[in-house]
């Protein structure tokens, strides 16, 4: 395939020599002169220099051919007019914008724009995941070789246990809360203790229960 | 009338001026302050601080009807997204975009993006000059 890419940033440097390296061909466009001297070291004939939202610049990069046109820079707007110009004059183009503001994501859709990727949301996906799958659960010391551990957990607005009492809760056997950290508060829980918000509770955990509290927390 | 003007560089501030002398209801956004020096002492319109492209700055000054909406920042792209982000608001009767890229301007109108170039008026003008049309 032949891939034009618009601003040799971060995302477009890296996504460019990931295709080049599967085979494809690939035309960075950059108007930073001094970037596309370091660049050209590394992409050669690959690089070259000009406003990727200008029909001629694009015309020049071979955009009639292109199959699919990266719209890569860290500004929305000219991403939005690269790919609606590719869309316009070209033949053929799938066209890709990296959406900075998640926001314009949608504006993006109505606007004509073929695929539109988003780092922040992809990002935010993956933490809300992990905070999800209680992941958050962070290891402090292992003990007996693995086999028991202590574990830090910051419990999230969402955790089943906020606001109640551990004599209420049903805690799997083979764990135990340890510590209490709220702000600069450490607190020894006993049955009456609540959880709060914020609050960083320190657990030992057998490993064999680590799935379960991990699941109530 | 009801204008918005986003953009109070050389353009966006003569233009604000006059339709403000002509009893017009103006409304300038500039992300810069001092944008507003530009502004005569007389006028009676509001001046609101605020970045273009952040639709939380846009959207409270066209809840009201708006005839006109004008997009005079000095960048072509900035210029087009906050236009056709605009178009999709109903309460907007008409948005026009300034595009200084000759290419560009014309693009857009096809896409249905009423633009002006200022680069096509003065050649036009130039041309006249001297005679050649």
């Amino acid at each position: 395939m032949y891939i034009i890419i618009v601003g040799a940033g971060k995302v477009g440097y890296h996504l460019g020599g990931l295709l080049m390296a599967q085979g494809h061909e690939v035309m960075l466009i950059e108007e930073n002169r001094s970037k596309v001297d370091t660049l050209s070291l590394e992409f050669h004939e690959s690089i070259m220099l000009g406003d990727g939202s200008a029909v001629e610049v694009l015309k020049e990069a071979g955009a009639n051919r292109a199959d699919v046109i990266v719209a890569a820079t860290g500004n929305d707007e000219d991403n939005l007019v690269i790919c609606q110009v590719a869309k316009l004059v070209f033949l053929r183009p799938r066209t890709i914008a990296r959406v900075n503001n998640p926001r314009n994501e949608e504006l993006f859709a109505g606007l004509g724009v073929d695929a539109s990727v988003s780092a922040t949301k992809i990002i935010n996906a993956m933490i809300q995941e992990q905070v999800k799958a209680g992941d958050m659960m962070i290891p402090l010391l292992t003990l007996k070789a693995g086999n028991v551990e202590i574990v830090e957990v910051e419990l999230s607005r969402s955790s089943h246990i906020v606001k109640k009492k551990i004599k209420d809760l049903a805690l799997p056997p083979g764990s135990i809360f340890i510590a209490v950290f709220r702000g600069e508060e450490v607190i020894i829980p006993y049955g009456e203790t609540e959880f709060q918000p914020e609050d960083k509770v320190i657990a030992l955990v057998k490993r064999t229960s680590e799935q379960a509290l991990r699941e109530m927390l | 009338m009801r204008v918005v003007i986003i953009g109070c560089g050389r353009v966006g501030s003569v233009l604000a001026n006059r339709l403000d002398e002509a009893d017009h209801q103006v409304v300038v956004l500039d992300r810069n302050q001092h944008a507003f020096r530009r502004l005569s002492e007389k006028f009676k319109g509001e001046r609101i601080v605020g970045n273009g492209l952040v639709e939380e700055y846009v959207r409270p000054l066209l809840q009201e009807k708006t005839d006109i909406l004008f997009v005079m920042t000095d960048k072509d792209n900035i210029n087009l997204m906050i236009a056709q982000r605009a178009k999709r608001n109903v309460q907007v009767d008409r948005v026009i975009a300034e595009v200084h890229d000759s290419i560009l301007a014309g693009l857009y109108k096809e896409l249905g993006v009423e633009t002006v170039c200022p680069t096509d008026l003065v050649v036009r003008d130039l041309l006249q000059v001297i005679g050649e049309r």
